[in-house]
Formats: structure tokens, sequence, C-alpha cells
């Protein structure tokens, strides 16, 4: 298993007040994200378990990617994968964002 | 210790337990009272007549009313895996065995396992793990799967899986890890009678399900009873 | 991504746990024990470099139904299969001794299992054990049971050993209920014992359908969340005792149906000797259709379970 840490300043807080929402299943090619809004307003951390090694880099710039679109502040975002592609990650990313807002 | 000479032991006096295909019946007398014994025996496999042969022994004695305890011993191969048996129902004949067991058990009937061989999969959950009790002899092999087998299922080799039995109880097969998981109460001492083991267990049944107390002292379930407990808290909240 | 506006029109087979427990029970009224940031995630997986999740694929926790207060336990059968780990198990047997504590109106088990998680085998097996046990203490208590099957895992194994112990069973078309799945039946005894590719003998032997008509499980839903809540709804209603006459029945019920069928290599062949005018048509027939064969069928119903 191998595990990544992000940390990232954002500009704004993430929208909503939702404290906490989680989204996917650990399966084959899918990923379980739970997002929590722990953090002060300008910080956002993504925590990676995952059983794929050798990744890193990918996993770094789906993650800044999404916090620049999505300026998550004050999430801590924690995903055990289980092998998903890069743009099934953006999708789970995107949608645990939208959950948090309601 | 085969099952003639635990029978031998356990009822000096003689007994009246037969086996028939396999599936033992029967009783003996312990301290003057009867005690009642079902089971299986060489390494059969259990499936819907034999769940319902046994069954069928233990609500006789829960009819009889008398609160005599009920032995289960058992050597047996896994659920019987066929296409007639999963056809007929085996799920609920292994499950009506276990709830014979159960009510015997909530109707003042102490319940002992004694496994004494093999048992596997549904067999064991249906027979020795249904009990209050379950006690061990020396050789007895519970499993769950054996580590060929996880090693084709989990894809991971033999050898490696071998290493990782010695320090991890949780998955690999063996009385030891049964023990360390608190599924098997006590081992037994072969050289010694075993009446006298057995009327021990019987005056000392635990009150209530204690074998995730037990995972967590022996360390083969580290993690189980402290989960249940925090379930159960926050359900009562 | 289907956009679905009504929950309990969502597929039951299709949706996650946390998607069939949000549209089974009363709308926002679940309340989650040991959820998702309380990370109470398997201690053992990483040890077989495999991804853990962070329920250990069982919600559980408390609800509304139809106004009365539940118990509910959903397993996730995408993960690891919907197997009994430690923590999975842990979970589902701590519900269950609450259960004899705070009365419920029921406890409900949505299924979605292979059986025992094989990294952890001593513990599911275990957990399962103790399982039944606190099924068999909240029945007596008078608390029914409910089970719900129809995920895409099926219910198997030990699962299959728990359903079995449960008060009441729902079952949709493809919630398969059985011991040995059929690749557990063609590793061990050959595919000319039971060929698991042949996907229609599979339903015919263990799906839901089956298990209806032979009265392994006392309704057949839709595949939608809201025939499983309707079905759950009226089987809290109809729970059996536990106790020795109803056991006794269920010796009789089940000794009468190996005598009865015993000799049958087919499924097909049950159903004609049960009344079934047109057997081969049973696996197309549609849900209306199939209520009404199953009404014609007394083995169906019974209270001895």
């Amino acid at each position: 298993m191998e595990t990544l840490h992000f940390r990232h300043s954002t500009k704004k807080p993430a929208a909503g007040s939702k404290p906490m929402a989680v989204i996917g299943v650990v399966a084959s090619g899918n990923l379980e994200i739970l997002l929590e809004r722990v953090l002060p307003p300008d910080a956002c951390e993504v925590a990676i378990e995952t059983p794929i090694g050798g990744f890193g880099d990918v996993w770094e710039a789906v993650v800044a990617d999404f916090v620049a679109r999505a300026q998550p502040g004050g999430l801590r975002i924690s995903i055990n994968d289980g092998g998903a592609r890069p743009d099934t990650v953006s999708l789970r990313l995107a949608q645990g964002a939208r959950l948090m807002e309601a | 210790m085969t099952l003639a000479d635990i029978l031998a032991s356990l009822f000096p006096h003689g007994h009246s337990v037969t086996v028939a295909e396999g599936l033992v019946t029967g009783q003996g007398s312990l301290d003057g009272k009867p005690l009642h014994v079902v089971g299986i025996d060489g390494d059969t496999p259990l499936g819907v007549e034999g769940a319902l042969a046994l069954s069928a022994a233990v609500l006789d004695v829960v009819r009889a009313g008398d609160r005599s305890p009920i032995l289960v011993a058992i050597d047996s191969d896994s659920q019987r895996m066929s296409r007639r048996d999963e056809l007929l129902g085996l799920n609920e004949c292994l499950a009506h065995l276990a709830k014979s067991l159960l009510l015997a058990d909530r109707l003042g009937h102490p319940t002992i396992g004694l496994i004494y061989g093999h048992s596997a999969a549904g067999a064991f959950i249906a027979t020795a793990l249904a009990t209050r009790v379950l006690a061990a002899l020396p050789g007895a092999n519970p499993s769950v799967m054996d580590l060929p087998s996880v090693a084709r299922v989990t894809k991971l080799p033999l050898e490696k899986l071998q290493e990782m039995a010695k320090s991890t109880p949780v998955f690999a097969p063996g009385l030891d890890n049964m023990v360390a998981a608190g599924a098997v109460h006590v081992v037994l001492d072969a050289e010694k009678p075993l009446d006298g083991q057995i009327r021990a267990l019987i005056a000392e049944m635990p009150k209530s399900d204690v074998r995730d107390r037990l995972g967590q002292e022996r360390g083969g379930r580290p993690v189980a009873r402290d989960i249940a407990e925090r379930v159960a808290r926050q359900a009562r909240g | 991504m289907r956009i679905v506006t009504d929950p309990g029109s969502q597929s039951w087979y299709e949706a996650s746990a946390r998607q069939r427990v949000a549209g089974l029970v009363d709308e926002g009224s679940f309340a989650e024990f040991l959820g998702p940031a309380e990370r109470a995630m398997s201690p053992h997986l990483p040890l077989f470099d495999l991804p853990r999740a962070f329920d250990d694929g069982i919600v559980v926790g408390r609800a509304q139904l139809d106004g009365r207060p539940v118990l509910v336990a959903s397993q996730e059968g995408r993960f690891m299969g919907g197997a009994f780990g430690e923590i999975h198990g842990a979970k589902l047997v701590g519900l269950l001794r609450a259960a004899i504590e705070t009365k419920p109106a029921a406890v409900l088990i949505l299924f979605d299992t292979g059986g025992v998680r094989l990294q952890e085998a001593n513990a599911g097996e275990t957990a399962i054990a103790e399982t039944m046990r606190a099924i068999a203490d909240a029945r007596a208590a008078g608390i029914p049971v409910i089970g719900l099957i129809g995920g895409r895992a099926g219910c198997y194994g030990g699962g299959g050993l728990i359903a079995g112990t449960c008060s009441r069973l729902a079952v949709s078309e493809s919630g398969r209920i059985s011991v040995s799945g059929p690749e557990v039946i063609e590793t061990n005894k050959g595919a000319e014992e039971f060929d698991s590719r042949d996907r229609a003998l599979v339903w015919r032997t263990m799906g839901g359908k089956h298990r209806r008509l032979t009265g392994g499980a006392d309704a057949y839903c839709a595949d939608t969340v809201a025939a499983f809540r309707e079905a759950a709804i009226r089987l809290i209603g109809a729970a059996p005792a536990f106790d020795l006459a109803m056991l006794e029945a269920e010796q009789s019920r089940l000794e009468a149906r190996v005598k009865r069928f015993g000799d049958c290599r087919d499924a097909t062949e049950i159903w004609a000797r049960l009344g079934v005018n047109d057997p081969d048509a049973v696996p197309a027939m549609t849900d209306a259709a199939f209520a009404e064969t199953v009404a014609n069928v007394t083995e169906a119903s019974h209270d001895a379970r």
C-alpha cells in the first residue's frame, strides 16, 4: 500500500455547510472519498491510500487540478483507492465537493 | 482421540451413542443424569438430510424438557457441496440445526461443542459454533479454508501466506488460530478423563457470548470486541 | 450516470449499501453508528496489500420505518464481495446485541455478501456464529429480524446461514441465497456437478423465485428500493416466534421438502410438483404474474422459520 499526502492553500472556503460526506465504493477501478469540514478555511488536505504504487505524480496533478477548480477550503479529504483511473478520481472529487454544498 | 476413545473416557459405565452414515446420536450418563450426544464423525460433509437428522435429535431433547446437557461432537468436512443440497435449501437446514441448538441453550440445556477432528465453513457454524461453550481436543483441525485454497482465491504465493500465517492468526487455518480468535474456548487434556473436564465446563458455563472478549485477550481478534461495544453504545445513545 | 429523481424507484441491485438504507427508511431518519469519519477500518487488509473501506463494507445505524424505530445493517457487496471481516462482523454483532436492550420494532439486515472474508477468515466465521446467537436472542426477546436480499453479491456462505436464522426474508429475482456458491461447487466437485457459467442454472437453483416458491423466502419484491421498503414493513408484522413449536414446525416443513423433492435434479421439476402449470415459464415471468403463481403454492407461506 502506498500512502500519499497533499496540502494546498485555497483562496476561499468550500461552499455549503455540510460537515461530512462520503461518496464512492472501494472496488476495482473505483474509490471512496470522505470529505470533512475540519480545517481552516484557507487550507485543504488530501490523504490517499492506494494499492497501486508509483503514480504519485498523477495523483498530485489530479488533486492540484481539483483544488484549483473547486477551491475546497476547510476540507480534509481522505481517499481509499481501489485502483481508479484519473478521470474517475476527478469525477468522484467533484461529486464529493457538490455533496458538501448541501 | 477417536470418537470411541472419547465416549469411553466420557462414559466409563457405558452409553447408547451410535454412528450412522457419519451422524452421531445417543446418550450416556454423567453423574447419574443424561448427557445427550449429537455430532458428526469421520470427516463427513453435512448435507440437508444430516442437518435435519441432528436437529430432530436436538429437538427431541428439548421436548423432554429436563434441561439435560447436550454435547456436540464434531469431526466433519465442510457443508456438502452439491447442486441438490442447495436446490433443497441447505442454508435453511443448517440454520435450523443451529437454531435448534440455540433454542436448547435458551431453554436451559447446557450446550457444549467438542471438536476432535476437522470441521469447516457451514458445517462448523451449524454445529460446534452454535454451542454455548466450544472445547477442542489436541490435534483438532478447524478451518475456514486451507492455505492452498486461500492462495488461489487471494492470488498470493503459498510461501508468503505460510510466512504470514505465523504472525497473523486472523486468517490462518488450524486449532491454535481458532483458539486465538476466541471461537474455541478451551483445549482439553487428552491424557486426563474427559468426564471430569466436561463436568467442569457444564459447571462453569459462561453467562453470555464471551468469544469476542477471548479473541481480544488472546490476540486473534484484536478489535472485534471494542467495535461491537462501540456500536452498541451508540445504539443505546 | 442516470439521474434518479425518486429514490424509491431506484434499482436495489444497482444501489450502494448507503443508497439502499437512505431509500428504505423514512426520509432523512437514518443516523449511522461508527460512521466513516470514525475510520474503523480493517487492521488486517494492509497485510495483504488490499485497500480498506472507512466502514469496512457495512453501514449500521438507527432509523424510522413507517414511523417506527428500527435498527438497520446494510452490506456493501462491491467492497470485498460484502464479506464478513473482523470489523464488518463485529458491527453487525454490536447492533444486534444493542437491539435486545433498546427494543426497536425490528432489526433489518440488508444482505449483500459472499460469506467469510478469507483474509480475516477466523474472525469472519466467528462473527457469523456470534451474529446467529444474537439473532436468536433478539427474536426470543420479541424483536423481529428481517432480511432483505437482492444485491449483486447475493447471500452466500455464512450469510446464507444468518439469513436462515432471521424471522422473515424478502428477496428479489436476483437475490440468490445459498451456502456453497456456484464457483465453490464447481471448483470442488467439477463443472458436471455445477457449471457456474450457466447463469440460468444459478438463478433456478438459488435465485429469488425458487426460494420464494419453496418457502425459503417470505416475500418476493420487484427490484426497487420502494418494493423492499413495502415488503419490510409488511414482514415486521408477520414475524414468527422463536420457540419450540416454531422449530418443530420448521423441522416438519424442511423434512417434507426433502422427502417430496429429494429426487429432483432441477428446480423446474420441483416447481412442477408444487403445482406450477408451466414451470419453464417461471424464470421469464413478470413480477405480477409470478405473484399470482406464488399465491397458488401452499408451501410458499408458513410461520416455520
